[in-house]
């Protein structure tokens, strides 16, 4: 009977993980819905919320989904799945989940989700006040962040890991630096790109023609401080990798992960430079937002399995 | 979209907001309803007033017109033209630049005041564009903004010194009616739902404005004499200032010159 009930939690578990990574991956689909929003300016297509148009969220005739309103109301639909999901997982947490700081970590991302959604609705109602808007986008990759923490400590990988966990105290400092500074760069980011200042330096890989921008403004300013601090991160994510390569070649997940943040902000990095070179062509800049998201998700993923060690 | 397929809470509020905005209109389209709120300060003597006309030119090679993607919204390119382009730069064989706003910036004695028409300015939203792209408005005078295409707009006003403002007309009869409190030259008028959509309106406590027609020309008619520094602004090519000075009686000819270099 008990081995019949492990199986029975062991089979819950499986799904309960299915379900985050499948809450994961909307949720990326909702952050490059988002920047879809910015990167086509159709954030005040649909002026009232919670309602499009005075209809209710999923009533709105989908054959009116034309211009701006495609990319808003769209944004929102979408938004709108992931809440239920996020309510969905805290559900399954609790009937599925053993452990309680897993359980709470879903009570924390429904709340982040909850508090993301008025942030999006304050930003419509509001004129998109560039605070809004940032924290708007700021609260996006920690809510997205967090659904793949979720679905990184629900894998059977996690919890019954196949070799022993890392110990290694230099690496653990390393990816809380790494990972706080891809969020600052992401928050540079955000308030560049609220504050129109995307083509504030209009040249790539120099600025005005030269390595330091000859004049200053508020625009050049925080343009420059994106393209400062992508360097440094990029920088620290080499040395980084080569040293997990190096050091930890024999332990797959983080071999992995390290390969993968390599790929990730190479890509990055190219997009950051087409955003520039194209004009801020809308895919290319959606893609830099969603690539972004994905390279901040990687620093976390590899920040917790560094700190595996310490979890029960 | 067909009333009838609303949801059956929206549908009395659009009634009930068609109906306002319909007696609105109805009472601000009969100028005999309401006459025109009157000044306090002094009028112009129109026994001596003068005026100021012109032409704006633009010199150089006029940018190529924009194209417009309307297949965004297959509303929008019904009656329209198969190959719509932009209407932000309207230059003729000669030179002649449309759809520069002229007015009155500096120089009116300030004991001068002006009735406020009551009559509205009608913008209209048809085949997605706005007709007129560029107009003027005295401060408090009714813009009566109307959706006429068979798709939702929604009404962005831009404004920095007036209040910002973003309402919807989400069919085609949906209007509203708009007042500006405060001068402000010019407020832009957008539709976030087609991108390419942009109107400009010049907010003056005075009726001295003017846009240039199709042929570049403009006319100012009933300042009192004085000297006055009038401003031609377009969307694109930025502005040009000049000293006029206008006897009594007297029209002063004025011309303004943009070149693809102006900011």
């Amino acid at each position: 009977v008990s081995a019949q009930a492990a199986s029975a939690a062991g089979a819950s578990m499986l799904w309960l993980h299915r379900y985050a990574k499948v809450l994961a991956c909307a949720t990326l689909l909702l952050v490059a819905a988002g920047g879809m929003v910015t990167s086509t300016s159709a954030g005040l297509s649909v002026p009232d919320w919670p309602t499009t148009y005075g209809y209710p969220m999923f009533s709105f005739p989908l054959h009116q989904m034309v211009g701006g309103i495609f990319y808003e109301h769209g944004h929102r639909l979408i938004a709108s799945t992931v809440g239920f999901l996020t309510i969905g997982l805290v559900v399954f947490l609790w009937m599925a989940e053993p452990r309680r700081w897993v359980r709470w970590l879903g009570v924390l991302a429904l709340a982040a989700v909850v508090i993301q959604g008025v942030l999006g609705g304050l930003t419509v109602l509001f004129f998109l006040p560039p605070a809004i808007s940032i924290a708007h986008a700021g609260l996006a990759q920690l809510f997205f962040c967090l659904t793949v923490s979720i679905a990184l400590v629900t894998s059977p990988g996690w919890r019954n890991p196949a070799l022993r966990p890392v110990d290694d105290g230099r690496l653990r400092r390393t990816v809380v630096i790494l990972v706080s500074l891809v969020y600052v760069q992401i928050l540079i980011g955000a308030t560049m790109r609220h504050l129109g200042a995307g083509l504030a330096i209009p040249d790539f890989p120099l600025a005005f023609g030269h390595l330091i921008p000859p004049t200053w403004t508020p625009p050049i300013a925080i343009h420059f401080a994106h393209r400062t601090v992508a360097l440094v991160v990029t920088i620290f994510v080499l040395v980084l990798a080569l040293r997990i390569l190096r050091s930890h070649r024999d332990h797959p997940e983080l071999a992995r992960v390290a390969w993968f943040l390599l790929f990730a902000v190479a890509m990055q990095v190219t997009l950051g430079a087409f955003v520039v070179l194209s004009g801020k062509q809308p895919i290319v800049n959606t893609l830099h937002v969603a690539t972004g998201a994905l390279v901040f998700a990687t620093t976390v993923v590899l920040t917790l399995r560094a700190y595996r060690v310490r979890f029960a | 979209m067909a009333l009838h397929s609303m949801p059956n809470l929206i549908r009395p509020i659009v009634i009930l907001s068609c109906s306002v905005a319909l007696s609105g209109l109805i009472a601000c389209s009969k100028p005999g309803n309401q006459p025109p709120a009157k000044a306090q300060g002094k009028s112009v003597d129109q026994a001596t007033a003068g005026a100021i006309s012109g032409h704006v030119v633009f010199e150089g090679s006029a940018p190529p017109p924009t194209p417009i993607k309307m297949a965004v919204d297959p509303a929008c390119l019904t009656g329209g033209t198969p190959n719509p382009v932009s209407d932000a730069v309207l230059v003729g064989k000669a030179g002649e630049l449309q759809n520069a706003f002229v007015y009155v910036k500096d120089g009116l004695d300030p004991s001068y005041s002006f009735d406020t028409p009551t009559t509205p300015v009608t913008l209209a939203q048809k085949g997605c564009l706005y007709s007129p792209r560029i107009f003027g408005v005295q401060v408090g005078q009714p813009i009566d903004i109307v959706n006429d295409d068979a798709t939702a707009h929604n009404v962005h006003g831009l404004a920095k010194t007036n209040q910002e403002f973003n309402r919807m007309e989400p069919m085609q009869g949906f209007r509203m009616v708009h007042t500006f409190t405060a001068p402000e030259v010019m407020v832009r008028f957008k539709c976030d739902v087609h991108n390419w959509m942009a109107a400009y309106v010049g907010v003056l406590p005075h009726p001295f404005f003017a846009v240039s027609k199709a042929d570049g020309t403009f006319e100012i008619k009933g300042l009192p004499p004085g000297t006055y520094t009038v401003e031609a602004w377009h969307e694109k090519f930025g502005t040009r200032e000049q000293k006029v000075t206008i006897g009594e009686k007297q029209t002063q000819a004025v011309s303004f010159t943009f070149t693809p270099a102006a900011s």
